[in-house]
Order: C-alpha cells, then sequence, then structure tokens
C-alpha cells in the first residue's frame, strides 16, 4: 500500500472513529448485517416485513442518524460505546417494570438494538418499546430483529412480525412516539445529563457561594472570577432593567435559568459523552417555559390583569370581539414561543451539525467509495467545525434570550402604573 | 406531496423572519453607528426584538411540520 492510498484511508479511519459517537450505527454496520441475515435464513417463512429486516440499514439514511441523534434513548453512549440505563416502565394493563436496560441484550458497540425482549418490551435503537400483542411471550426471549416501514416499527420473532407501540412520549409524537399503551419514567440519556449537569453546577454554585462568604470585601478568585463577569451581565443587563426596584426578588429564578439552559446547551455541544440534546427536547423546554408561565401569571398585579382581560381607553365592542381574545391567547402564547424557540434553536443546531457529518458516508456510499468518503471528509470537517462554533454562540445567545423574555414577561405583569 | 408543501411553508416562513431579523440587525447597526456610546442596550433591545420575530417563525414552521 502506498502512501497516496494509506492518507485517504487513515483520514476515514480517523473520522469514522471521531463520528463514532455521532453515528454508532455505521461502525456496527457489518456486524448489524450479519445478525440479521442468520435471523431471517434460521426461519425460512419469514413474513414479508421481517424479510427486509435485515435490510433496512443497508443505505446510509442521514435524516434516519440525525433523528437517532436528538432522540432520548434508554443507553447511554460514550464514544461507540452503550451503556444500559435503568428502566421504570408503566402500562396500565401491565403494572411497574423496573429493571436494566442491559436486560435487553443490546450490543456494546453499534445501534442499540435488544437481541432479547424482556416482559413485552424490546428495545429499539436505543428506544423502549412494547409489544401490544398479548399473544408475545412475556418472559425473556431472543428476538429476530426489527423492521421498519415508515413511523410503524415492529419486532420479529419466530417468524412472525409483532406491531411495536410508539415510544413513550411527553411531546405528543411530534418527533416520533408520543402518547402510547405504556408511560416511560426511565432515567433516559437526558435525564442523566440532566442529573450531570445539575450535579455540576451545584458544585460550582455552592463552592462559589463558600468563597464569597469566606473571602469577603476581598477580589474574586479561580472559578469565582470567572463566573462574576456573567453573573452580573445579568443581573445588570437582564434583572435590574426589566424588573425595576423588585429585581432582587426575582434574581434567582432568572440566574437558574440562565445557567442551567447555558450548561445543558454546553453539555449537548460535547461530542463523544452522550450526544445529550436536553435543551432539544420538546419536554424539557416545556417544564422551563410551565415555570415562566406560573411565575409571571401568579405574580400578576391587578394593572397587569386589567390590561389583560379589560384594556383601559378601547371602546368596549373592540375590546370585547378582539383585544381580549387576542390578550387571552397572548398569555398562552408568550410560554410556548419560549418553549419552541429554545426546542428549535438547540435541534436544527445539532441536525445541521449531523447532516454536515453525513456527507462524508452520502459521498463515499456508506463506506464503498474511499475516495469519495475522503472528499466528504475535506468538505465535511471544515463546515462541522463552523456549525459547531456558531452552536458555540447560539447556547449562550438562547440562554440569554430565555431569560431576558422572562424577564419582560414578569416586568410587565409586575408593573405598577402611574397614571 | 404532502413533505414538499411542508418545505415550501417552512421556506416562506423563514423568509418573512429573515427579513425581519435583518431589519432589526440592519437598524440597530444603524443606530450604534449614531450613538456608539448606547452599544450596551441596542445589542440587548435587538437580541429580545429578534427572538420574537423569531417566535413567530418557529410557530408557522412548526405548524407546517404538524400538518
Amino acid at each position: 500500500m502506498n502512501l497516496s492510498t494509506k492518507f485517504p484511508s487513515l483520514l476515514m479511519f480517523l473520522t469514522v472513529f471521531l463520528v463514532g459517537a455521532a453515528t454508532p450505527g455505521f461502525t456496527q454496520h457489518e456486524n448489524q448485517e450479519n445478525t440479521h441475515e442468520e435471523a431471517s435464513t434460521a426461519d425460512h417463512e419469514v413474513g414479508d416485513l421481517c424479510g427486509h429486516a435485515g435490510h433496512h440499514d443497508e443505505e446510509f439514511d442521514p435524516a434516519a442518524t440525525a433523528f437517532h441523534h436528538i432522540a432520548n434513548p434508554n443507553v447511554f453512549s460514550i464514544g461507540p460505546f452503550n451503556f444500559p440505563l435503568p428502566c421504570i416502565l408503566y402500562a396500565p394493563d401491565h403494572g411497574l417494570e423496573i429493571f436494566s436496560a442491559g436486560r435487553f441484550e443490546f450490543d456494546f458497540r453499534g445501534h442499540g438494538d435488544g437481541h432479547k425482549a424482556y416482559k413485552g418490551y424490546v428495545l429499539d435503537a436505543g428506544s423502549v418499546k412494547r409489544v401490544v400483542d398479548p399473544s408475545f411471550p412475556q418472559e425473556s426471549v431472543i428476538i429476530g430483529g426489527f423492521a421498519h416501514e415508515g413511523d410503524d416499527a415492529s419486532v420479529c420473532y419466530e417468524g412472525k412480525a409483532y406491531p411495536l407501540d410508539s415510544r413513550s412520549a411527553m411531546d405528543g409524537g411530534l418527533f416520533g412516539g408520543g402518547i402510547s399503551s405504556f408511560y416511560d419514567f426511565s432515567l433516559s440519556k437526558n435525564v442523566v445529563a440532566l442529573i450531570l449537569v445539575f450535579a455540576f453546577l451545584a458544585w460550582i454554585f455552592i463552592g462559589i457561594a463558600r468563597s464569597y462568604k469566606e473571602r469577603e470585601g476581598k477580589a474574586p478568585k479561580g472559578i469565582q472570577s470567572f463566573m462574576e463577569p456573567m453573573f452580573l451581565f445579568i443581573q445588570d443587563e437582564v434583572a435590574k432593567p426589566f424588573l425595576g426596584d423588585k429585581w432582587a426578588k426575582y434574581q434567582p429564578f432568572l440566574m437558574s435559568l440562565f445557567f442551567f439552559i447555558l450548561a445543558l446547551n454546553l453539555f449537548g455541544q460535547i461530542p463523544f459523552f452522550g450526544g445529550a440534546n436536553v435543551t432539544g427536547n420538546l419536554a424539557f423546554t416545556m417544564a422551563l417555559a410551565l415555570f415562566t408561565f406560573f411565575v409571571v401569571n401568579f405574580n400578576g398585579k391587578s394593572e397587569y390583569w386589567k390590561h389583560v382581560l379589560w384594556m383601559p381607553g378601547v371602546p368596549a365592542a373592540i375590546k370585547a370581539v378582539i383585544i381580549t381574545p387576542v390578550e387571552i391567547l397572548g398569555l398562552f402564547i408568550k410560554p410556548f414561543t419560549l418553549m419552541l424557540r429554545l426546542f428549535a434553536n438547540i435541534t436544527a443546531g445539532h441536525i445541521v451539525v449531523l447532516s454536515f457529518i453525513g456527507l462524508i458516508f452520502i459521498f463515499g456510499k456508506s463506506g464503498e467509495s474511499l475516495g469519495g468518503a475522503s472528499l466528504g471528509v475535506v468538505v465535511s470537517v471544515p463546515l462541522t467545525i463552523f456549525m459547531m462554533a456558531i452552536e458555540l454562540l447560539v447556547a449562550f445567545i438562547q440562554a440569554f434570550v430565555f431569560t431576558i423574555l422572562t424577564a419582560s414577561y414578569i416586568g410587565a405583569a409586575i408593573e405598577e402604573h402611574h397614571h | 406531496m404532502v413533505g414538499s408543501l411542508t418545505a415550501i411553508g417552512m421556506g416562506l416562513a423563514v423568509i418573512g423572519a429573515g427579513i425581519g431579523i435583518g431589519n432589526i440587525g440592519a437598524k440597530a447597526m444603524e443606530a450604534i453607528a449614531r450613538q456608539p456610546e448606547a452599544v450596551g442596550d441596542i445589542r440587548a433591545n435587538m437580541i429580545l426584538m429578534a427572538a420574537l420575530v423569531e417566535g413567530a417563525a418557529l410557530i408557522a414552521i412548526i405548524i407546517s411540520y404538524i400538518l
């Protein structure tokens, strides 16, 4: 092998290694193929659906890869390796089940497709799904792979395809899943990321608070001098101008929002480490927006409610027909846009980075063409680095925007008018 | 067919948001050039306004995605 062929293959190897975190499916490609083939040769009466099971990941699908990444699976992947997380599942007709995702016996490297079903649950691409058919065995059995047709997934067992209930998700099924026959309270990837970030922030801020007590009146030191400008920026640019003299009461809420969102945004940017997408999860941003909604409306003064329900200085007919309905709608639209803005910005950023990385596999025809893949690397790496740099900026801007909008909504609600 | 209509709807929403945020940015630059000492206030308000415009576009994008 001369140098000219060695170099692209080295590049290819490096890229595949680096991209491993983002596209765990690729490194496992051949292995996966074999398992499926064995499964389908074992049973010859495999239905049409199951016959195609081995082929669902033959072509590289950038959209599927991106959506796999932004999903919230029940395994935590560090680099190309998967680690099981605890599953807490409740189905009204089945009861509560608590077990480790390791029961599904998924591959240590790869997609995270479980090779076993456990108590009627299976692990499809890292996500727990339930077999609705009551004739499916409830004990631990070896399954023969998964078949996907559009949004519908089914599991193959003894040559028969059993339809799977979609993943349980709080976002109403906007990005797969939805309200289904079981509830998933598991410590999924995003929950683990959330707990890690929470512990990290608590450690930093408790340490800073202690050093402010110990070193009172002295210049800040260490991490303290890194966090103080950010803290003062939010206090002086967001809290004080929008909240007037009541700023101290809402300061803790605003600071918690800002630093929590910022830390989670930045945590989602770390490659190889779970690829957490917490702030790009609709359920999480909905929880944050609900906090804002309740803080704003529980603290609203009579002046605020008067402007919402019966705007002064406008003819009564116009008030009744237009202004009041629009204002009441506005009460809900404000937190709704807060929720969507953070979710869409972070999710879009993740998808764009994943699409740029996917260029390598599109150009390389899923590993057939080394030259194409090398060209893909040349195109994709600078674009990805550029996009990730922009994402760093977006992480700060979105945390700031969420905080400043919350402050302005609270400010409008607690304002006392002096006519 | 439905997918392509979704894409057209998203594109239209993005055009609107692009015009809006572009205007905000242009006017903010003008304002900073006129009064460089007010750069902090202008920047904060610029981001706030851009976020509000973006919110309207995001609602359109999500609705076109759902429908």
